[in-house]
């Protein structure tokens, strides 16, 4: 039935000339939903993606259709109050394609310097080492008000490391910086395992950064 | 629920109680004096069951509620230590949450979340009881407001229901009744924010959609949760601040 609706809105965009729709899709994890075990447990990875994350790329699908319709009327005004499901649920599909790619198993683990020597002299540099960068992001991440997100990102303009915290399903592009590395801090992330302490969460939440990851990230935003 | 309110503790009689300790114990410990302290639930942990579940009541009121508490403590103690910021903290939290353009910068994040969370989670807790009461009725005061403004009760939590569902993020969802409209309204508020910061608006029910409120019991449904709150909402209580809010309304008149 959403087939169907989406063929008819599809033909009655081209009859007005828009271009054609394209529809985002829920990304496979490239884990299985036990590997981040025991830091993040399979209960919270399942819910996160299979119903958080899947919940993002529906409504976003939803929202661009209706979107599509208002544009090929040109209704300015719906398009402009489709904004906001657009930014919630866009960058909920944005930031949670970042993550999953940002973890990977306790095992699969290297350190920054094996990682990106680059990246981690830029650590060092920004930050002193790499405990002390840690430590400042888990502060700032920590402190975000309800929910949000912690982030290290890529300044390109000063070819500087950031840190930055976003709030909601706000993407780190608002920011101006590149992202590299994300940890969710709405309370859906850690809550069913660490409850209320969230300092723990983020304590723990290292042994599974993917610095492989954040390395490649980092020399596409650096190239 | 005459139980509930008696045992009805609200952050400005606490604040009321904390200063006349304050007076009371100059010698002593003057900080410890002046804290305010965590009321204690109308109910028992499990009496909410099954629409919010132990757990869920224990973790929130001892882990949530109390960092919230912890915080408005600090920020409370730093603007008592300056002369041209004491007026600040003696006015009582309901009545700061109005002042918080007076604040030093510093100091306004921890007193909007931690005061604003206080005051919050004792509506909230007081906004419940065991079972619920019965839904006013519209030979009621609260009753026929509901009506007049949204058609009916059910209706009224219906557009509830709604707001509360489709608020992005963590948040609340609130009834008010709006002192110089004279009329109830619906709204809801991000983060540990509160209709009470605007100088006209009475909350009257709250529904905490934060994640904690419910993820333990409904993890993602929060429509469930929702759809289970209207189980257990205090009408009576609901009512009665209603007609205090008329009642003041009617005095500024």
């Amino acid at each position: 039935m959403l087939r169907q609706s989406l063929r008819s809105v599809r033909s009655v965009a081209k009859a007005h000339g828009a271009r054609a729709m394209s529809s985002y899709t829920l990304p496979p994890l490239p884990y299985e939903l036990g590997a981040l075990e025991p830091v993040v447990n399979t209960e919270i990875m399942t819910l996160h993606h299979g119903k958080h994350h899947a919940t993002y790329v529906a409504n976003l699908n939803a929202a661009m259709e209706k979107y599509a319709e208002a544009e090929a009327k040109k209704d300015v005004a719906a398009m402009i109050a489709l904004q906001g499901a657009i930014k919630f649920n866009g960058g909920g599909h944005v930031n949670h394609s970042i993550f999953w790619t940002n973890l990977c198993a306790p095992k699969d683990v290297v350190a920054p310097a094996e990682a990106s020597p680059e990246l981690a002299k830029m650590i060092d540099a920004q930050w002193g080492s790499l405990d002390a960068f840690k430590t400042e992001f888990n502060t700032k991440t920590a402190a975000v008000q309800g929910s949000g997100w912690g982030w290290l990102g890529y300044d390109k303009a000063a070819k500087k490391l950031a840190i930055a915290t976003c709030a909601n399903q706000d993407p780190l592009s608002t920011t101006g910086l590149t992202p590299l590395l994300g940890i969710d801090v709405w309370e859906h992330a850690y809550y069913l395992q660490y409850k209320n302490v969230r300092p723990e969460y983020l304590k723990q939440v290292w042994q599974v950064v993917n610095w492989k990851n954040v390395a490649e990230r980092f020399k596409a935003a650096s190239a | 629920s005459h139980r509930a309110m008696g045992l009805l503790f609200s952050s400005r009689v606490a604040a009321v109680a904390a200063l006349i300790v304050a007076i009371a114990h100059t010698c002593t410990s003057e900080v410890v004096a002046q804290n305010l302290e965590l009321p204690k639930l109308p109910y028992d942990y499990d009496a909410l069951e099954p629409a919010i579940d132990k757990e869920t009541m224990q973790i929130h009121h001892l882990k949530h509620h109390q960092a919230y508490l912890n915080t408005i403590n600090t920020a409370l103690t730093a603007l008592r230590s300056e002369e041209s910021t004491k007026y600040l903290a003696k006015m009582g939290v309901d009545e700061v949450l109005k002042h918080l353009d007076e604040i030093p910068a510093a100091l306004q994040a921890p007193v909007r979340n931690g005061g604003g969370g206080f005051v919050n989670h004792v509506l909230f807790w007081n906004s419940m009881c065991p079972n619920g009461t019965k839904v006013p009725d519209p030979s009621e005061p609260l009753g026929e407001a509901l009506v007049a403004e949204f058609g009916s009760v059910m209706a009224f939590q219906d557009a509830f229901h709604d707001k509360a569902i489709k608020l992005f993020g963590s948040g609340w969802t609130w009834l008010s009744y709006d002192l110089t409209a004279s009329k109830l309204l619906i709204s809801t508020t991000p983060n540990q924010d509160t209709p009470a910061m605007a100088a006209n608006l009475v909350p009257l029910l709250a529904l905490d959609v934060w994640e904690h409120a419910y993820y333990l019991k409904y993890q993602n449904k929060r429509m469930d949760y929702v759809t289970a709150f209207w189980t257990v909402v205090n009408w009576e209580e609901v009512s009665r601040r209603y007609q205090e809010a008329r009642g003041k309304a009617k005095q500024e008149l």
